[in-house]
């Protein structure tokens, strides 16, 4: 059965700021939605929320049809973070890290974090030190740690933001592999227009915590409805 | 002046490589009631520094101002409290811990507890915010998220246990009030370093001082060196 996320009147209040309001969208199993926005639109937000990291003040998540709370969502989705995080140890203890918190068996997370860092071009680099790595091996590592623990929903916060070209199409590729497994559905908060055009199935436009345009990729950039969305696309929106 | 220090330095190095039994005897004694001060001291402290550190509760900041203040407690302070506290008339003058080893190691233990709670709580609170969500984002319950973040700032937590096992190892309050300073008992460096000085024995203080740096200096050098590779 194909998985449904559901995302029903989301808000998020910082005092007096509104950092979501109102935010609904769906998504399918196999799909990858990627979020766009100006900086401060609500696009990380929105995806702390839905890892389990922070609360809504309003508002559901919902997948196949039952409605997850901050525990549930830990169980299911995680998150990459635009600037990756290393535990201060190998690459292969951080990349095995999910795997042993959920009581998987030593011979099994071997063979697991094997597989996994061959995905993203890593072999040989179990014994390095996380932290010494460049900042594309560190996401790449950061990638591999997260889809190891096959999660439902995978979540990722701008992931070759701090990269030279040639890693960027590294991480574009392994999110490409997740994609056609269609083993999970992804969202994506980017800045890059082009990579969510390459990616993505439907992309959200954020705008001061509100999504005003969900469409189609294709749509998204050939015929946006949204006047903000059109001056966004086609570059001419300020700040 | 001069030529006395050198000689009496040269004297402190026949005394050590001779090995004098009472020199060794004092050194083996320092060891053990400060190694067990500071090994007592972790039994409450990291458990106290684990709470300041990784929970909010009511109450935090006092708990932490207590604890930052009396890390400057002078020890000839703490002595005298305990020296009445265990003396045969004293509240707990049952218990006769009062001039042996196991009463400086308690004293000590009292005395580094604060340096256990404050720097290993810092460590630890030190620790990479990010680290919390990253172990929770993989699926970490609370008690693995806290052990991954406790994971992190070990070697900061290591270098608490040392700092205030030299603290132990090199004071003198306590062991001079709680212990006495008996001979084959509880003399330890620092107070036969203390005698000897006043006996006008110098070689003799010299090579025990000598002793307590090297030991002192040692721990730092290891941890430093094994914190490097």
């Amino acid at each position: 059965m194909s998985s449904h996320l559901h995302i029903e009147k989301i808000e998020k209040n910082y005092e007096d700021l509104k950092a979501l309001n109102n935010l609904a969208f769906d998504a399918h199993q196999g799909q990858l939605i990627s979020l766009v926005g100006a900086n401060g639109s609500g696009k990380t937000t929105l995806l702390r929320i839905m890892a389990g990291l922070d609360f809504p003040n309003n508002g559901k998540i919902i997948f196949n049809g039952k409605e997850l709370n901050i525990h549930d969502l830990r169980k299911i989705a995680t998150l990459v973070f635009q600037k990756s995080i290393m535990f201060n140890t190998s690459v292969f203890k951080n990349v095995a890290f999910g795997l042993k918190v959920r009581g998987v068996d030593t011979k099994k997370i071997r063979d697991k974090v094997f597989d996994s860092l061959s995905s993203v071009s890593l072999q040989g680099f179990e014994n390095k030190k996380a932290n010494n790595l460049s900042g594309g091996d560190q996401q790449r590592v950061a990638l591999a740690r997260a889809f190891i623990i096959k999660p439902q929903i995978l979540l990722l916060d701008e992931p070759t933001a701090n990269l030279d070209p040639s890693n960027a199409i590294i991480v574009e590729n392994t999110i490409k592999e997740i994609l056609e497994r269609k083993s999970c559905i992804i969202v994506m908060a980017t800045h890059n227009l082009y990579q969510a055009r390459r990616l993505s199935s439907f992309i959200a436009h954020l705008h001061y915590g509100r999504i005003i345009e969900f469409s189609k990729s294709e749509k998204f950039f050939a015929q946006p409805e949204n006047k903000i969305t059109q001056k966004f696309v086609s570059g001419e929106l300020q700040f | 002046m001069f030529e006395t220090f050198i000689e009496a330095i040269h004297q402190a190095i026949i005394l050590i490589w001779s090995g004098d039994p009472e020199v060794f005897s004092i050194t083996l004694r320092s060891l053990y009631v400060s190694g067990l001060a500071t090994l007592l001291s972790c039994l409450w402290g990291l458990p106290i520094a684990l709470g300041l550190a990784l929970s909010s509760f009511r109450g935090k900041k006092l708990i932490r101002g207590f604890f930052n203040a009396m890390l400057g407690v002078p020890t000839v302070a703490l002595g005298l409290i305990l020296y009445l506290l265990l003396s045969k008339s004293g509240p707990l003058g049952i218990f006769r811990l009062l001039y042996t080893p196991l009463g400086i190691s308690i004293g000590q233990s009292l005395l580094i507890t604060p340096i256990v709670v404050s720097f290993a709580s810092s460590a630890i609170e030190s620790v990479d915010v990010g680290v919390r969500d990253l172990a929770r984002t993989l699926g970490a319950s609370r008690f693995q998220t806290d052990l991954a973040v406790m994971h992190e700032s070990t070697w900061g937590i290591i270098l608490a246990i040392v700092a205030s096992f030299s603290r132990a190892f090199a004071e003198l309050g306590v062991a001079m009030m709680v212990g006495g300073n008996i001979r084959y008992v509880t003399r330890v460096l620092t107070t036969s370093i203390a005698l000897e000085t006043a006996r006008g024995e110098i070689a003799f203080s010299i090579a025990l001082t000598i002793i307590l740096m090297i030991i002192v200096f040692s721990l730092t050098f290891i941890i430093n060196f094994l914190r490097r590779t």
